[in-house]
């Protein structure tokens, strides 16, 4: 404190800061008025401001009453006299209250419900799941259609192609939203009971990561792999989209493909699992439990 | 009788007279607040969250919370004949179409950041230096609710603008709330009214977000002041300064001129952020679509450390009888349930292990407290690892570093880090213990007798 300026410089200073901020302040008004840029109107309320606020801190730090002083603590235990009395007056009337055996607990019961059963409207806010987990909007038969709800071919698809695909009539779905890679015939190592999922090297898996719900957006045709980039889960296509990296635990379900007689791809049904991030009642997948089972 | 003679004196002594609040006001007026830089963590939270209510307001007016689908016809050329929700262009308009709309959304999201980092800052004061400790245990539990409501409040906000990053956020926050056993999937289907991505999901966010969830932090901080008020601040030893006293500054003139001025001070600090850096410039991300994402997509940070625990995670999930815990609920759910939890319970698990039970309106330093101080460094550098995997495949992209490799560094050095950082700084507090320890006199001194009233 012994270099302090003397009072009559701060003072010239601190003044100095509030022409500053009103000045400023000014300036942001004009500059509103007249639309200025972005930069313009930060600027000149940030210094109408910060001088304002630099002004005060100055004037309280260097003109103003410092101390030390001196507050005593209040004694926020209580004296056991006091105790005894609180106790007292709260044990008396709980004393009045046990009196009567039945009512309490009755009062407790009645209160209690009630405070359960206002809870009730919470069932309003939306549906229960039931099946909707389970299901989405591809059928047997359905066609398939890209984002604009046009009807995809089976030759539309160059080998090493995506897209993304819906049933027809839900376009844009979030359930039911596919992506179709096109691999060549040779690659293709299906699994028992998908050999004719891929009509053409058609790969169709939900688009939907397991893990955590983003779109598997990124794919990487040299390698075969399907990736989301909101945690990196990767997916094998070529080996039924089970995940290769990242925190998945489920393949992509696949959606069964095949060609109907003018020549656009159509679903088989719906996907092979349901779709999209796990939930407390999936069942584990069919592999798991034929495991489990031998 | 009266010797007041300006008009906020007379007015002041007015209201004493009719409400008897001459004491009271006195009192107050007369509040001793010690001072020390690292105080100051707590203001500067409560002054951006008063920044953040100013430019709130004037954002709600403006926001349209629906899902409608429009076409942007707006003066934003790249985006113009693009479908989008009633809410992003809402959203648009105020960015580019309403004057100041840009400069007060970009103050309000970096009042937010601010807001949130004074916030931890003052937390981890406070853990530090043991203020917690009795009689500031429900202190320390309403601050850490304070915490809490903040996060989701600020998650809220970001994800209004159904924008293409914080659609995937929102969707991911659907999948997290999803995981949670036997609850979950009526859970999320009650919050989002429905399968996602529900049907009204922006209108209760937005309820949410401008009503309840500011009113929550608004009771909430009114009763962290008012429990500082009765207990009054804690102090570091030094001279003059008990158990039994407070050392410092008065409230009135001194104190109040100088607090106000810093609030003054983190408005033009936010003024400025808000005027030159860009934050969230959703116009380059584009509309939000179910089926759209983007690559290096970033939560903001304070949610970050979640999305790392979600990417660091590995593939593993419960599924058994058959039922399944998913993957996500451990790192989305338990993880922040546990931490949450360890901080709520701090204050009587160090009293149980140190089998301190006494008050203590002395801070320590945290030098002196090395098993205290190493675990808060193993807790910051943990949940530092975290923030970083949140952005691990930028790092890995801007490094040229395979993704593969780096996750499991990144899993090892989850493990291993926090215990040698924890172990490091409980050494080095030992040592600084030793080679300058508190001195005797500091605490022991008797204080001045001077009351409230006196100047000291």
């Amino acid at each position: 404190m012994s270099q302090a300026p003397p009072p009559a410089r701060t003072a010239r200073r601190v003044t100095l800061l509030f022409l500053t901020s009103l000045a400023a302040s000014v300036a942001f008004a004009v500059a509103y008025s007249v639309a200025a840029s972005i930069q313009v109107l930060g600027l000149t309320l940030g210094i109408a401001m910060l001088a304002l606020g630099a002004g005060m801190a100055v004037w309280s730090k260097r003109l103003m009453p410092q101390g030390p002083f001196v507050e005593e603590r209040p004694d926020l235990e209580p004296t056991p006299e006091e105790e005894r009395a609180a106790a007292e007056a709260f044990v008396s009337g709980e004393r009045a209250i046990g009196r009567r055996k039945l009512l309490g607990p009755l009062f407790a019961a009645a209160a209690g419900m009630l405070g359960l059963v206002v809870l009730w409207p919470v069932r309003s806010l939306g549906p229960r799941p039931g099946s909707a987990l389970r299901v989405t909007g591809w059928r047997r038969g359905a066609r398939v259609v890209n984002e604009l709800g046009q009807p995809v071919r089976a030759d539309d698809l160059e080998v090493g192609g995506v897209i993304t695909a819906f049933p027809e009539g839900h376009v844009r779905s979030a359930d039911a939203q596919t992506i179709i890679v096109r691999v060549a015939d040779a690659v293709l190592r299906p699994p028992a009971g998908r050999e004719d999922w891929a009509p053409g090297g058609h790969l169709a898996y939900s688009k939907v990561c397991t893990h955590a719900g983003c779109p598997v957006g990124l794919y990487q045709a040299d390698s075969h792999v399907l990736i989301c980039p909101c945690h990196q889960a990767a997916f094998d296509v070529l080996d039924a989209a089970r995940p290769v990296f990242g925190p998945a635990t489920r393949p992509l379900p696949q959606l069964p493909l095949e060609v109907d007689g003018e020549g656009f791809l159509v679903a088989r049904g719906d996907f092979s699992e349901p779709v999209g991030p796990g939930f407390w009642e999936l069942e584990p997948p069919r592999e798991d439990r034929q495991r489990g089972a031998s | 009788m009266t010797h007041v003679d300006t008009p906020v004196g007379k007015l002041l002594s007015g209201l004493d007279r009719r409400l008897g609040a001459a004491k009271f006001t006195r009192s107050k007026l007369n509040y001793v607040f010690p001072e020390q830089f690292s105080f100051l963590f707590g203001e500067i939270a409560l002054y951006a969250f008063v920044a953040l209510v100013a430019t709130g307001i004037f954002l709600m007016l403006f926001y349209s919370p629906s899902e409608t689908k429009t076409l942007y016809e707006g003066s934003y050329a790249p985006l113009r004949g693009v479908e989008m929700s009633e809410a992003y262009r809402s959203v648009m308009r105020l960015s580019f179409d309403v004057r100041g709309g840009l400069l007060m959304r970009q103050i309000h999201h970096w009042a937010a950041l601010v807001f949130t980092g004074a916030v931890a800052a003052h937390l981890c004061r406070v853990f530090f230096t043991g203020a917690f400790r009795k009689p500031r245990e429900l202190n320390w539990v309403t601050g850490v609710i304070l915490l809490m409501v903040i996060l989701l409040e600020g998650f809220m906000g970001y994800s209004l603008l159904d924008d293409l990053l914080s659609g995937a956020g929102v969707r991911i926050a659907n999948a997290v709330v999803q995981s949670i056993p036997v609850v979950g999937s009526t859970a999320a289907f009650w919050l989002w009214g429905g399968e996602y991505p529900g049907s009204g999901f922006l209108g209760r966010l937005f309820t949410l977000h401008i009503f309840l969830m500011p009113a929550l932090i608004t009771a909430l901080i009114l009763v962290h002041l008012a429990l500082i008020v009765r207990q009054k601040h804690t102090q570091f030893p030094g001279k003059g300064r008990t158990e039994r006293n407070v050392v410092g500054t008065r409230m009135w003139p001194t104190y109040m001129t100088m607090s106000t001025g810093l609030a003054f001070m983190v408005g033009g600090v936010l003024a400025l952020m808000g005027g030159w850096l860009q934050i969230n410039p959703v116009w380059l991300y584009g509309p939000y679509d179910p089926f759209t994402i983007t690559s290096g997509s970033q939560a903001d940070y304070y949610v970050l450390w979640i999305q790392g625990a979600l990417r660091l995670m590995p593939p593993w999930e419960v599924r058994a009888w058959g039922v399944t815990v998913p993957n996500p609920f451990f790192p989305g759910i338990l993880l922040p349930v546990v931490l949450f939890g360890l901080l709520f319970a701090w204050p009587w698990l160090e009293a149980a292990v140190t089998r301190d039970w006494r008050t203590h309106h002395l801070l320590d330093r945290p030098r002196d407290r090395p098993a205290r101080t190493g675990l808060g460094v193993a807790a910051i550098v943990l949940v530092t690892l975290l923030l970083i995997a949140g952005s691990d495949d930028v790092i890995a992209v801007e490094a040229g570093w395979s993704i593969v490799a780096f996750r499991n560094v990144e899993r090892i050095l989850l493990l291993v880090l926090p215990v040698i950082a924890g172990l490091l700084a409980a050494r080095v507090a030992r040592d600084l213990s030793r080679a300058e320890p508190l001195g005797a006199d500091a605490a022991t001194e008797v204080p001045a007798p001077a009351s409230g009233g006196e100047r000291g």
